[in-house]
């Protein structure tokens, strides 16, 4: 018994929190520019659709209104959908805020709630945006000189893909904190590319250092790797992109180590394709790196099936 | 095929043919796929490559001397990172428009591996002026190699040069797609690994007879 109750207030709770204003049922974002409400019952259509009636910001500066471009409400008189001039920027909440609403010659006074997306789905998007629908090497052709080099075999596509993929979530991680406390309160902000590239490239020299000293065996499997990531602009873009989309360290950690799984995956299935190329009988002018940039130009294609695909 | 003197004209030969940055050595190839699709793009990133590459091997020619062997990478990058911000901020203030377009490529001039490589294999050993025309050389060649596959890219996709329309059509819409880049860089290898068969048939003929 004990639990069922416990169950229904877990329940109501829920609820309440989800939906804190009871008119309105749900409401969520539409496409780029538009958000979408149902009431709980159908409003007056004159009211509803006046612009002047809605005052929209995002929840961090209210002062700043969002324009509206249009408001439809639907046959039904019960689903309302508001589009805007400019491109929603969704990783933030929206607040709603409408003066008054109708219905049935009922008048229910102002509505306020909040529009916002669930924040494991938002991790769940950058990370598999980050490792396959824009897969560094496939859609953005960024790393490509490192990706060439040590696509030839299996077995070194996967120590630079784990070596990679460990510093890649180390750097990111002391950049991200670096920028925040130092740079930002400094005011150093256009110091930031020689403050990343001198990050990794001190892990990378300090872990090359210790790792000789402590532990010669898997220096021997990854050491030859270490200095590869230096060279590798994905290196550098992932912190330029964590400021560049204002992360937060979470999705700084999720972001970086989506890329770093996206760098890994590309590099094993262009290892695999060489592997097979090698047997096979290309024309003398084409052998080597040029069929190998044909190839990958057939898995560029391929990853634009992913283009415009969103998660959430 | 190395170099024998290092006159000038030699060194910049080098870098605009037989150590061709993007079709010989395959290295920085990452601009060569992403941003090539404008002959302007190309032009721009050349210039900030070959800025880059000839002010950074003039440096670290300088204080070689100075660095220890054992940290020369990280002084390296730093000396880059250095001079890209400076070529960084100075576009970004006089061609804004451009280099929106170019974007974050700028910046990753940085991780370039052409750039770190040069300074690893010639300007840590060589004096100054030959380190300035071997970055000049270098730089160069990107530079050539970035506006031809730009010229390609931007006549074959969409009938202009320089923005200006050439052609009444748009003949081959396949190559303004971001991933031509990858057959583009493919086909111009080929073509590269093809003079040199041939070059090289015609020599052994000549030596035959």
């Amino acid at each position: 018994m004990r639990w069922k109750k416990f169950f229904l207030f877990l329940f109501l709770f829920l609820f309440t929190k989800a939906y804190p204003s009871s008119f309105v049922m749900k409401s969520s974002f539409l496409g780029k520019d538009k958000i979408f409400v149902l009431f709980a019952g159908p409003v007056d259509k004159k009211i509803a659709e006046d612009k002047g009636n809605y005052y929209i910001y995002e929840k961090p500066d209210p002062d700043i209104p969002l324009r509206i471009k249009e408001i439809s409400l639907s046959e039904d008189r019960r689903s309302l959908t508001i589009s805007f001039y400019e491109e929603l920027n969704q990783h933030v909440p929206h607040v709603v805020h409408i003066k008054n609403l109708i219905s049935e010659g009922r008048k229910i006074g102002p509505v306020v709630f909040s529009v916002k997306k669930s924040y494991a789905g938002f991790l769940l998007a950058i990370l598999i945006g980050a490792m396959l629908v824009h897969n560094f090497v496939f859609t953005k052709y960024l790393g490509l000189c490192v990706f060439f080099g040590t696509s030839r075999r299996k077995s070194t596509a996967i120590g630079m893909g784990i070596t990679f993929t460990i510093v890649m979530v180390c750097s990111a991680m002391i950049s991200w904190f670096l920028y925040h406390y130092v740079l930002v309160p400094l005011h150093l902000q256009f110091f930031q590319v020689v403050m990343f590239i001198g990050i990794v490239s001190l892990i990378v020299q300090a872990v090359d250092i210790i790792l000789r000293k402590i532990n010669p065996y898997l220096f021997k499997a990854f050491g030859i790797y270490l200095m590869l990531v230096l060279a590798n602009c994905v290196i550098l873009a992932v912190p330029l992109l964590i400021v560049v989309n204002n992360y937060n360290a979470l999705e700084a950690f999720i972001f970086s180590l989506g890329a770093g799984l996206g760098y890994f995956i590309a590099l094993f299935l262009m290892s695999c394709v060489r592997e097979k190329l090698e047997l096979a009988n290309v024309p003398p002018s084409y052998r080597g790196l040029s069929i190998a940039f044909i190839t990958a130009g057939l898995f560029g294609l391929a990853f634009m099936g992913f283009s415009g695909m969103s998660i959430f | 095929m190395p170099v024998k003197k290092k006159t000038p004209l030699n060194l910049i030969m080098n870098g605009l043919f037989n150590e061709n940055p993007i079709f010989r050595l395959a290295l920085s190839m990452c601009p060569a796929v992403g941003i090539s699709t404008t002959l302007m793009n190309g032009f721009l990133l050349g210039i900030a490559v070959l800025f880059v590459q000839v002010a950074s091997s003039c440096t670290v020619s300088l204080i070689k001397n100075y660095i220890h062997p054992k940290i020369r990478i990280p002084i390296y990058s730093l000396v880059i990172a250095t001079w890209v911000t400076v070529i960084d901020l100075t576009l970004s203030a006089y061609f804004p428009t451009a280099y929106k377009a170019v974007g974050i490529f700028i910046k990753l001039i940085v991780t370039f591996s052409i750039i770190l490589m040069r300074l690893e294999v010639f300007a840590s050993r060589e004096p100054l002026i030959p380190s300035f025309w071997d970055g000049f050389g270098m730089g160069l060649g990107f530079m050539f190699g970035m506006m031809t596959l730009g010229f390609i890219r931007e006549f074959l996709g969409a009938g202009t040069i320089f923005g200006h329309q050439i052609l009444p059509s748009r003949p081959l819409l396949f190559f303004i797609l971001p991933v031509a880049g990858f057959f583009c860089v493919g086909f111009m290898m080929a073509v590269y690994n093809w003079v040199e068969f041939t070059y090289k048939r015609i020599k052994e003929k000549r030596m035959g007879t």
